[in-house]
């Protein structure tokens, strides 16, 4: 019996970091750098009794989407949370440096982010920090070298801490319905401020504040996509052109934007309050409509920036 | 955290072209298994990482039943579990050999 499996037709959420990969890119045209046969492990989880992954939650490698070179990392969110830790930070600063080096010299103009990650592995904390530092100088310095940098979310583990400052350091973000983005997570913040500042098993909640609907309301995110891998697919070729010039200019203009965003939204404290006074209809039922319906939808002004 | 290996003996060579995979997510309730083709035809052997302690037993008669099911010859399993049961780990096992099946 052959089983035909499509990769693209699967859903991003579900898929593993590998399947995301082979439904995103080209038809076996990927190419695994320092692959798990290579064992490049954590030397840090053992010590707490802790197995490790022969890839250390990280893929990186090169590949062709529609035919154009790109370079491309996919971080696993179901081993450790797809945490940060030193031999997974260290294999995607090396692909950005590895980006930003060949740049110059006919080399791919694109690296996708797939971001699925709880920030940084507390087992290896500072090893972990100092690699989330490290990417986001790497990211800046690959932009602008002239590539562009697209972070895909919408894994379980969403993209927190220091996932989330990486993320908005991207050229461009895509995200689903199941993304979050954020750097506190809900659990984090409830352990701090009290269950009363946000209750982090109130699921709705956590998706209204951080999920992708919200995000790209607000101009957190540039794309939202159905959750098949094809969606975000699609989205990667046409947004791998159109990357802003990472100049002083769009940066200036990106700050602007978030002081308006704050006076005018500071005070609010659930999403539906934003969408009432932006003018959106209906704001209690956004987090209920169908995706297509939700694409559908009348844009905020926030989301139709073109800062970042 | 436990850590040891199991061999094999084997009539016949693994079929397929395949050099190398990967199936599976070191994960609560799951593991990943690398299979290399990297072994003389006649040998095979899974090194297990666990998470969990004390199930040695169940381990060795789950690859055992795994060896005389699926022949493997020349293939080295190497495992990082999470915890999984024992019909996850056959499962993996058996969808690794099946991998290899591919061309190179």
């Amino acid at each position: 019996m052959s089983i035909s499996w499509r990769p693209h037709e699967a859903d991003w959420y579900e898929a593993s970091a590998r399947e995301r990969i082979a439904g995103l890119v080209d038809p076996d045209s990927f190419v695994e750098f320092l692959g798990p046969d290579q064992r490049a492990m954590s030397p840090h989880l053992a010590q707490f009794n802790l197995t490790g992954a022969f890839d250390d939650g990280l893929i990186v490698g090169r590949g062709t989407l529609d035919g154009q070179a790109v370079l491309l990392a996919a971080q696993e969110g179901r081993f450790l949370g797809g945490a940060f830790g030193e031999v997974h930070g260290a294999k995607l600063v090396g692909l950005l440096r590895g980006a930003r080096a060949a740049a110059g010299t006919g080399g791919p103009k694109c690296v996708l982010l797939l971001l699925d990650t709880g920030g940084v592995r507390l087992q290896e904390a500072n090893a972990g920090e100092l690699s989330i530092s490290e990417t986001i100088r790497a990211i800046v310095e690959a932009r602008l070298a002239g590539v562009a940098v697209v972070a895909l979310i919408g894994g379980r583990s969403g993209a927190f801490g220091g996932g989330g400052i990486i993320t908005a350091c991207c050229s461009r973000i895509v995200v689903s319905q199941h993304a979050r983005v954020s750097v506190s997570g809900p659990e984090v913040i409830e352990t701090n401020k009290g269950v009363e500042e946000f209750d982090s098993k109130d699921r709705a909640l956590v998706w209204r504040i951080t999920g992708g609907r919200t995000r790209t309301l607000t101009g957190g995110a540039d794309r939202y996509v159905k959750g098949r891998i094809r969606d975000f697919r699609q989205a990667a070729i046409e947004l791998m052109t159109q990357a802003p010039p990472f100049t002083f200019e769009t940066l200036a203009a990106e700050q602007r934007r978030l002081a308006e965003r704050l006076q005018e939204y500071g005070e609010c404290r659930d999403a539906p309050q934003l969408w009432r006074k932006s003018g959106l209809p209906e704001p209690e039922r956004i987090a209920e409509l169908s995706d297509d319906a939700f694409l559908a939808m009348a844009r905020t002004k926030e989301c139709k920036h073109d800062a970042r | 955290m436990e850590k040891f290996e199991v061999k094999g003996t084997n009539r016949r060579r693994a079929p397929g072209g395949r050099r190398q995979t990967i199936t599976g997510v070191n994960a609560s309730g799951n593991l990943e298994v690398m299979i290399e083709r990297v072994l003389p035809d006649s040998e095979c052997l899974v090194e297990v990482t666990t998470a969990v302690t004390g199930f040695r037993d169940i381990w060795y008669a789950v690859i055992e039943e795994f060896f005389e099911r699926s022949a493997p010859g020349g293939l080295r399993f190497s495992i990082n579990d999470g915890g999984a049961r024992p019909d996850t780990v056959m499962l993996r096992l058996m969808q690794g050999v099946r991998l290899m099946e591919a061309p190179p």
